[in-house]
C-alpha cells in the first residue's frame, strides 16, 4: 500500500511531472493538477486523495483561493502548501485558513516526503475518529 | 544625478529678484511713512516758524519805529518845553540858552548839538551851540519855511550851513504879536545810533528814508542790496497797503499843510494813544509794517519790512537776507533733512541685508528640499526595485525548483544504478530539462540586468517603444499570476525624445505595477497606447480595474499619500513620477471611473524645451 495518496497542484508542468516521479519512487500515489480548478476538479474525482501539496503562486485561481476551497468541500483532506519566499506571508496565512504546514520552493525531497506521511497520518488518525464516532453511535444506539 | 543645472541657473536668478522685490516691498514701506511725517512736519515747522520770524521781525521794526518817534516826539516836547516856560527876553539871552544847553546835555547827553531863537524873518535872534551862527539870517531855507506855518516841526536831516548832516526841531511862539521859533539841532550821530543799534542777526540792518528817498540816517554799510528806486516803491507800497484809510489820511495831511492851525506835535503824539477809530475799531494804519520780499543785485534773497514814522514823513526800513532770518529754520532743517537721510541709507542698507539674509535661507532651505526630495525619490527607486526583485526572485525560483528537483530526480535514478532499463534514456530527458530551465532563468537575469544596467539619469536620445516593451516584458509574470491581459499598441512611427531612461523605465514601472496592484485579486486587462498629439508624445496605460475613488484621485500625487496597507506601499510611487514628467516639462492626466478603471496619460513635449523648475 501507498504511504499515502497525494494531489500535486502546480502551474509548472516540468515540476509536477519531476516531482511525481521521485515521489512515486517513495512509495507515494500522486496525482498531477496543473492549476486550482483541475485540482478541486480531481478532489472530487479521487475521493481517496490525501494529502494536497499546493503552490501559492498561480495564475487563475492562486493557491490561497484553491486552499479555501478544498477546506469547505473536503475537510478532512490535509494540505501542504509550497512557496518562494517571496510568498512567506500567503504561506502562513494558509496555515491560518487550515493548511498542515507550508515548505519553501525548491524544497528537500525527504522533508517533504516526511511531511506528506505526517500529514498522511494525521488525516488517517483523524479519519479512524471519525468511524470511531460512528461506530460509538451505532452500538450506542443499538444498545 | 539629476540634471538640474538649467534649474539652478534659472532659480539664482529669481532669487536675485525674490531679494529685491523684498528689498523694494519693506524700503518703500519704511520710508513712505518716514517721508511722509518729516515732510509734514517739516513744512508745518516751516510756516510756524516763517510766522514767528515775520511776527518777531514785525515786532523789532515796530519796536524800534515807537522808539524812534518817542525819541523825536520827546526832544520835540523839551524844546516846546522851553518856549513854554520861559519868556522871550530870557530866550533872547545867549548866556541863558547855553545854561538851558548845558542843562539839557546833562540830562540827555549830546543830543542837542545847539538852541537858537529865531523871529519871523528868518533872523536868529539868539544862539547857543559849537558853531558861529550868531546873526544868521535862515529866511529861504526849506525848513524855515515848513517851520513857520506850523507849530512844531522836525526837518529832514540836510547839510545846512555847517556843512554837516543834521536835523532841526523847531516850535513856533507868538510873543507880543511877533511869531518866533525857538530851534534845536539834533546831533545825527546821537540820533543814528538808535537805528544803528537796530541789528539782526548778520545781515539785518535798519535805515529811514524820507518821501525824497534820501537817508535819514546812515545808509547801510557797503553797497544797497536794493535799488533806490525799489526803496522808493516802498512808499507807494506801503500807502497801498493802508487803503482806503490812507487816501483818507493823505487828505488830511494835505489839509494840515494848508492848515497850519493843526499841530504836528499832537499828531505825533496821538500815534502813541490807542484811539478808537471813528469808523473803526481797528488800529490806526501806522502801527502796521509792510513786508516785502526782494531778489537784490547780488542775486540774495531779501526780506524787506518798513513802517511809517514821524507822521508818515519818514519810512522805516528794515532789511535782512532771507537766509540770514531763517538761519535757525534753516538749520532745523538741515539737520532734520540729514536725519531723514541716514535713516534712509540705513533703512535700504537693512533692507538689503535682511532680505539678503532672509533669502539665503530660502535658497538654503530650497536646497535642503531639493535634496530631501532627491532622496525620496532614491528611496522610492529602492522601494520599486524592492518590489521588483521580489517578483524576479519569484519567477526565479520556478526553474531553480525544476532543476533542483530534475537533478534529484538523476540521484534518485543512480542509486538504482545507470545500467538499468530506460535510466539512460531518463539521465537524457532531465540534463535537457535542467538546460531549459537554466536558459529560462538566463532569460529572466538578462532582463534584469539590462534594466538595471541603465542607473544612470543622464538625459539622452531614446525610444518610448523599446522602454514599454522591456517594462512589460519585466512584468510579464506578475501580469500572468493576476490573470491581468496586456495589449501594447505602439506606434512604429514613434519619434525619439530626450529623457533620461531610468526615469521613464520609473515611470512606467511604478504605473504599471499599481494597475498590477489593483487588479491582483480580480484580473483584468491593460491597454498600452503610444503616439503623438500634436507637438507632444503621449503614452496611455488603460486598466478596467476598480477605479479611483474621486475622494483619492485629488491626492494621488501627494507624496506619502497610500491606500495600501502599511508597509506594502511608501506612497511615494505616483509623486517621483509626477516629479520626474513635470521636469521635462510634461505632465500626466488622470482619467478614472470607479468599477470602470483608470486611465494614465504622460505627455511629454517633442520639441527640445527647458526643463521647467
Amino acid at each position: 500500500m501507498a504511504v499515502a495518496k497525494i494531489l500535486l497542484v502546480d502551474d509548472e508542468v516540468p515540476f509536477v511531472d519531476t516531482m511525481i516521479k521521485r515521489l512515486t519512487k517513495r512509495n507515494m500515489e500522486v496525482l498531477p493538477a496543473y492549476s486550482g480548478d483541475e485540482a478541486l476538479k480531481k478532489l472530487t474525482d479521487h475521493k481517496r486523495v490525501e494529502v494536497v501539496i499546493l503552490d501559492v503562486k498561480m495564475p487563475g485561481m492562486d493557491g490561497i483561493d484553491t486552499l479555501k476551497e478544498i477546506k469547505k468541500k473536503f475537510p478532512l483532506v490535509e494540505v501542504i502548501m509550497l512557496t518562494g519566499h517571496a510568498t512567506v506571508e500567503s504561506a502562513i496565512e494558509g496555515m491560518k485558513l487550515g493548511a498542515f504546514d507550508y515548505l519553501m520552493k525548491p524544497s528537500d525531497i525527504d522533508q517533504l516526503v516526511e511531511k506528506v506521511t505526517e500529514a498522511a497520518a494525521k488525516k488517517r488518525v483523524h479519519e479512524e475518529k471519525i468511524i470511531e464516532a460512528q461506530m460509538r453511535k451505532i452500538t450506542t444506539r443499538g444498545r | 544625478m539629476v540634471d538640474n543645472r538649467g534649474k539652478k541657473n534659472t532659480g539664482s536668478a529669481s532669487y536675485a529678484d525674490f531679494r529685491f522685490k523684498i528689498a523694494l516691498l519693506i524700503v518703500v514701506v519704511s520710508l513712505a511713512p518716514l517721508f511722509l511725517v518729516t515732510g509734514t512736519i517739516l513744512y508745518q515747522f516751516h510756516l510756524f516758524s516763517n510766522k514767528m520770524v515775520h511776527a518777531h521781525l514785525d515786532e523789532m521794526v515796530l519796536k524800534h519805529r515807537q522808539k524812534i518817534d518817542d525819541f523825536l516826539k520827546q526832544k520835540l516836547n523839551d524844546i516846546s518845553h522851553l518856549s513854554r516856560n520861559y519868556a522871550l527876553s530870557q530866550l533872547q539871552e545867549k548866556q541863558f540858552l547855553h545854561q538851558r544847553l548845558r542843562t539839557l546835555h546833562a540830562d540827555y547827553g549830546y543830543v542837542f548839538v545847539d538852541l537858537g531863537l529865531i523871529d519871523d524873518s528868518g533872523h536868529q535872534l539868539s544862539y547857543a551851540g559849537p558853531f558861529d551862527l550868531d546873526d544868521v539870517d535862515y529866511s529861504g531855507s526849506e525848513w524855515f519855511e515848513k517851520a513857520r506855518i506850523r507849530d512844531a516841526y522836525i526837518s529832514d536831516v540836510f547839510l545846512g550851513l555847517r556843512g554837516q548832516p543834521h536835523f532841526i526841531v523847531a516850535v513856533k511862539r507868538i510873543w507880543e504879536g511877533r511869531e518866533y521859533l525857538v530851534r534845536a539841532t539834533i546831533d545825527f550821530v546821537a540820533f543814528n545810533t538808535l537805528v544803528e543799534d537796530f541789528t539782526m542777526g548778520k545781515t539785518g540792518t535798519a535805515f529811514i528814508l524820507n518821501h525824497q528817498g534820501e537817508f535819514q540816517t546812515q545808509p547801510p554799510k557797503g553797497t544797497l542790496k536794493l535799488t533806490m528806486q525799489q526803496y522808493m516803491n516802498l512808499f507807494e507800497m506801503g500807502e497801498s497797503v493802508r487803503g482806503g484809510a490812507v487816501s483818507r489820511k493823505n487828505q488830511s495831511r494835505r489839509e494840515f499843510s494848508q492848515d497850519p492851525g493843526q499841530s504836528e506835535l499832537y499828531q505825533i503824539a496821538r500815534e502813541y494813544e490807542f484811539p478808537k477809530n471813528e469808523y473803526t475799531t481797528k488800529r490806526p494804519h501806522k502801527y502796521k509794517t509792510f513786508t516785502v520780499e526782494k531778489t537784490a543785485q547780488n542775486g540774495a534773497q531779501y526780506l524787506v519790512i518798513a513802517a511809517f514814522l514821524k507822521n508818515d514823513d519818514w519810512l522805516l526800513i528794515f532789511q535782512q537776507e532771507k537766509k540770514d532770518a531763517f538761519a535757525e529754520l534753516n538749520k532745523t532743517q538741515i539737520i532734520a533733512v540729514l536725519i531723514l537721510l541716514a535713516g534712509a541709507v540705513v533703512i535700504i542698507f537693512m533692507a538689503f541685508f535682511i532680505s539678503g539674509q532672509l533669502v539665503k535661507r530660502i535658497a538654503r532651505l530650497d536646497s535642503e528640499k531639493e535634496v530631501m526630495n532627491q532622496q525620496i525619490v532614491e528611496t522610492g527607486k529602492l522601494a520599486s526595485i524592492g518590489e521588483l526583485a521580489a517578483g524576479i526572485a519569484h519567477e526565479i525560483n520556478n526553474p531553480v525548483a525544476i532543476m533542483v528537483e530534475e537533478a534529484g530526480w538523476i540521484q534518485d535514478l543512480l542509486e538504482e544504478g545507470i545500467d538499468k532499463a530506460d535510466n539512460f534514456e531518463e539521465f537524457k530527458r532531465a540534463l535537457k530539462q535542467i538546460e531549459t530551465q537554466g536558459h529560462r532563468c538566463k532569460g529572466i537575469t538578462h532582463k534584469l540586468l539590462s534594466f538595471a544596467r541603465k542607473t544612470d539619469s543622464r538625459v539622452e536620445t531614446i525610444q518610448i517603444n523599446e522602454f514599454v516593451t522591456e517594462v512589460v516584458d519585466l512584468l510579464s509574470q506578475k501580469f500572468k499570476y493576476a490573470n491581468i491581459e496586456v495589449d501594447v499598441q505602439l506606434n512604429p512611427h514613434l519619434p525619439s525624445i530626450e529623457a533620461s531612461a531610468t526615469e521613464i523605465q520609473q515611470v512606467l514601472m511604478n504605473i504599471l505595477q499599481n494597475a498590477v496592484y489593483a487588479m491582483e485579486k480580480t484580473g483584468g486587462k491593460i491597454i498600452i497606447v503610444t503616439g503623438t498629439e500634436s507637438q507632444n508624445l503621449t503614452i496611455s496605460i488603460n486598466d478596467n480595474g476598480p477605479g479611483i475613488p474621486p475622494d483619492n484621485l485629488a491626492r494621488i500625487f501627494d507624496p506619502f499619500f497610500t491606500t495600501r496597507p502599511v508597509g506594502k506601499g511608501t506612497g511615494l510611487g505616483l509623486s517621483i513620477c509626477y516629479g520626474i514628467i513635470n521636469k521635462m516639462g510634461g505632465r500626466i492626466d488622470v482619467d478614472s471611473k470607479v468599477d470602470e478603471g483608470t486611465t494614465f496619460t504622460i505627455v511629454l513635449p517633442l520639441d527640445k524645451q527647458e526643463p521647467k523648475s
